[in-house]
């Protein structure tokens, strides 16, 4: 079974992106993961592509034929489909697919367009990852899911809504040249939500946040590594994924995310790991208490304690485990569709030293990334471990 | 609802027997749920092993039983937690700000929405 590097990645910008096609983002996305990997595109044996609700935003199915042409590949082209867990499970299966020895290089990654749309269609669109006849008609939202699971947290361990956001208010992070700002009190005020200032989508929790971005990655064997003499120290080590009952109410707990406990399991076994080898995580905060359920699924911290992690700066830029430092999610932004790959994307630039807060973890040999679906009806963890 | 006297279980296949009621086979199964519910006879699909879950459905989720028979909802569940939606998706536009909770009644949990004129929860 062969080692799976990552040979090159490439991001588009965070944000809103009006006037840009999604097939125009891809390809921007794509050739600046070749650029990175100096990898030949006719060497490319596969394209896993993780993508939403683009036949929403954009009226567009069968987009990864679409991208394929948009990339210039000229191979079997797959979309995966895992709600915001899209783009890790294509990764996830691009890494099973050179591990198979079925193909040394596959294009993986996702696009997302999402501002595009008001708020009431994409409140609609992030909604159907939830089950439509027990939730999204019982009045369940995206956001309101995840609030479900704070209170049920809050009542489980304690905590409130001033937790962990506090740190992000204290430490703001830098990812590439643009600085993330701090969130001011109340909340960020997004475009067209219909709600007064300081009062979220769904109590208790306080802010919404999407945006629109596409990744793309760049995975490789080992042996094509060493012949084609790339430069590539980042090694997936260990993939993990779970699937769990779709509607929330389904799940043996409501304040825990079992299907990212055992993803995770899986991972580290696979990897030969534990949670305490890990020295930097990128993980799946849509939600401020969607990173409090992943540190604890990951094993970063106890049951009842991730509530406390950040705050009491285990998990901040200058902490024993960094957690985020590519902003994370609520800072930089969630294209769900590609949410997985651009984890995967910035831990391998952070464990390379070329990310800008590199620095922060100089010495990091193991990272791990957590993607969730919906409310973690599917969880994959990657971990990435320096090689050599 | 299945009357538990007697014969304790019975098979459901909701799906064939909602197909003729129901005009959307989207909604076959869960629309005589809800109709259950409004009449007060709400139920959930319980296997042998207890495990329960809501229709329409073949195979019990948790263990792959076919053998699943309908069980009463509890009258009174215990809300296990809740939400107050402010942005709501198109369909509960003229509800907002509402209440969402998750009610533990008895065979299975139940997602609903509460309204401040009825003692229980409303699925839908």
């Amino acid at each position: 079974m062969t080692d799976v590097r990552v040979a090159g990645v490439g991001l588009t910008r965070f944000g809103s992106h009006p006037d840009r096609a999604g097939r125009d983002l891809f390809a921007t996305a794509a050739l600046r993961a070749f650029e990175d990997a100096g990898v030949a595109r006719e060497d490319v044996e596969a394209l896993n592509y993780g993508n939403f609700m683009g036949a929403l935003a954009e009226h567009q199915g069968h987009q990864a034929p679409l991208m394929a042409e948009a990339a210039g590949v000229r191979c079997p082209a797959t979309r995966y489909e895992s709600a915001c867990a899209s783009a890790g499970v294509a990764v996830r299966e691009a890494v099973r697919t050179v591990r198979a020895g079925d193909a040394d290089v596959v294009l993986a990654g996702g696009m997302e367009r999402m501002t595009n749309l008001p708020t009431d269609e994409v409140t609609e669109g992030l909604a159907i990852a939830a089950d439509d006849l027990f939730e999204v008609r019982a009045g369940v939202t995206f956001p309101g899911a995840y609030a479900l699971m704070a209170r049920a947290y809050f009542e489980a361990y304690g905590g409130g809504a001033r937790g962990p956001r506090a740190r992000r208010r204290e430490e703001p992070r830098e990812r590439g040249s643009e600085r993330v700002r701090p969130v001011p009190p109340g909340g960020v005020r997004r475009r067209g939500a219909r709600r007064a200032a300081g009062r979220g989508a769904a109590a208790p929790l306080r802010r919404l946040s999407d945006h629109g971005r596409r990744e793309r990655l760049v995975l490789v064997s080992e042996e094509y590594a060493t012949a084609h003499d790339l430069d590539a120290p980042v090694a997936v080590t260990g993939v993990g994924q779970r699937t769990d009952r779709l509607a929330l109410a389904d799940r043996a707990h409501l304040a825990r995310t079992p299907a990212a406990d055992d993803a995770a399991d899986a991972a580290y076994a696979a990897a030969g790991v534990e949670a305490a080898d890990v020295d930097v995580a990128e993980v799946h905060d849509c939600f401020t208490i969607a990173e409090v359920l992943a540190v604890e699924s990951l094993g970063l911290a106890d049951r009842g304690e991730g509530i406390a992690a950040a705050r009491d700066g285990l998990t901040t830029a200058d902490g024993d485990l960094p957690v985020n430092l590519s902003g994370g999610l609520k800072a930089k932004g969630h294209p769900v569709g590609a949410t997985g790959g651009s984890q995967i994307a910035e831990l391998t630039r952070i464990l390379r030293g070329d990310h800008p807060n590199s620095e922060h973890v100089a010495d990091a040999e193991v990272g791990v990334a957590h993607n969730a679906g919906g409310t973690v009806a599917s969880a994959v963890v990657h971990v990435l471990e320096v090689a050599e | 609802m299945t009357d538990r006297n007697g014969e304790a279980t019975e098979n459901v296949d909701a799906t064939e027997d909602d197909a003729d009621a129901e005009d959307d086979p989207r909604t076959a199964g869960y629309d005589e749920w809800l109709d259950a519910i409004e009449a007060g006879d709400g139920y959930a699909l319980v296997c042998p092993s207890g495990h329960g879950s809501l229709p329409p459905r073949r195979v019990c989720p948790e263990c792959g039983s076919t053998t699943l028979a309908r069980e009463p909802l509890s009258d009174a569940g215990t809300v296990e937690t809740f939400t107050v939606v402010h942005v709501p998706s198109p369909q509960f536009a003229d509800d907002a700000p509402y209440v969402t909770a998750v009610v533990d009644a008895g065979p299975t949990r139940v997602t609903g929405v509460v309204r401040s004129d009825d003692r229980g929860g409303r699925n839908g």
